[in-house]
């Protein structure tokens, strides 16, 4: 049984067994490869090229998907003065 | 109004509407007030799987993108390296082209870069992408923008989430006349009234998030802000009477006693 390696998952650190693909990293994970985006060492994957490129020690993996968002901050911000009672503008 | 559609690179959208899927309480939450404001545009952020908790729901299993048109974001990017990045992502993850370029200058303000902001859309457009473009109320970064070839330009009314409406209606007017492509009012919009403001002034359509979900009631605010968009754009093409100083009776004073 070869060694488990290690590569970095979302920024996480996480063992892949040898061998792997990224395909099989997305199954082990429960990630369906539907409307995922997948960046292997920075470079943006073709979802046909998932089960073919294998993983190799520090790799860096980033898998993103899309989330509630319209503007640049998922708060509410930071709260200012109300802008109604400033008066020195 | 039956055939006032908006129609941008192609594309034709029945509402002009558009809203943000950020900061509702949960996802039945945003899908309800999505679906009563009537947007049929719908903007999305691309971040990080949760790998670690995968119970966690996927907003697109509620916001269908048969139903809609998904408009993939950029926010949160402050470099055109990044911005660039994240368009990418997007369109790797499978929805369209289409990416609502926003690149900020600033985290107090989220005012856009608009230098970053051009040459952000240069080389994404370069590769094909319909770039929206989430900037200024400037004039002549607008026309800068449709001159690299955006098909439409958002410009905003106020800050992300500020709710203090048009800060600039003269700036707007000026954006509407020195562009011949579709205006996006994109973020700033408080209340209905702002909404209708804009589309009074004669903006093509307005986008908006905060103003919906930051409402007490998200769900009936989308609803206001369906009929407030529906009525500036019908008072805009009726064409408003002109402003005057001093009164001018409607009853006629023939016929009086």
């Amino acid at each position: 049984m070869a060694e488990p390696l290690q590569i970095q998952v979302n920024g996480e650190c996480r063992d892949c067994r040898s061998g792997a693909t990224v395909g099989d990293l997305l199954r082990e994970l429960d990630i369906k490869t539907e409307r995922v985006a997948v960046e292997l060492n920075l470079e943006i994957l073709d979802r046909q090229e998932f089960d073919r490129r294998g993983l190799k020690a520090g790799d860096r993996v980033e898998i993103l998907s899309f989330i509630g968002g319209g503007g640049p901050d998922d708060g509410l911000g930071e709260e200012g003065p109300d802008p109604c009672t400033m008066t020195d503008w | 109004m039956h055939n006032d559609r908006l129609v941008i690179a192609g594309r034709e959208f029945k509402s002009r509407l558009w809203v943000g899927t950020g900061k509702y309480k949960d996802f039945a939450e945003t899908k309800k007030a999505i679906e009563v404001s009537g947007a049929d545009v719908v903007t999305v952020a691309v971040r990080r799987i949760n790998i670690t908790d995968r119970s966690k729901e996927n907003l697109l299993d509620f916001i269908d993108p048969k139903k809609y048109t998904i408009l993939p974001n950029t926010a949160g990017c402050y470099t055109v390296e990044d911005a660039v990045r994240y368009a990418r992502l997007a369109r790797a993850a499978g929805v369209s082209d289409l990416v609502k370029l926003e690149v900020l200058g600033d985290e107090k303000t989220l005012f856009p870069d608009t230098g970053g902001l051009i040459e952000a859309a240069k080389i994404l457009i370069k590769e094909g992408f319909i770039v929206l473009p989430y900037t200024n109320d400037d004039p002549i970064v607008a026309k800068k923008l449709v001159d690299i070839g955006c098909p439409a330009v958002m410009p905003l009314a106020a800050p992300i989430g500020s709710g203090l409406g048009i800060r600039n209606p003269y700036n707007l007017k000026i954006i509407m006349e020195t562009v011949k492509v579709p205006i996006v009012v994109d973020a700033g919009v408080g209340t209905a009234s702002d909404a209708a403001l804009a589309m009074e002034y004669g903006a093509d359509a307005v986008l908006m998030n905060t103003a919906i979900a930051g409402a007490q009631d998200p769900i009936a605010m989308a609803e206001a802000m369906k009929y407030a968009v529906y009525a500036g754009r019908l008072a805009y093409k009726a064409g408003r009477i002109p402003r005057k100083l001093y009164a001018t009776a409607s009853s006629p004073i023939e016929g009086m006693l």
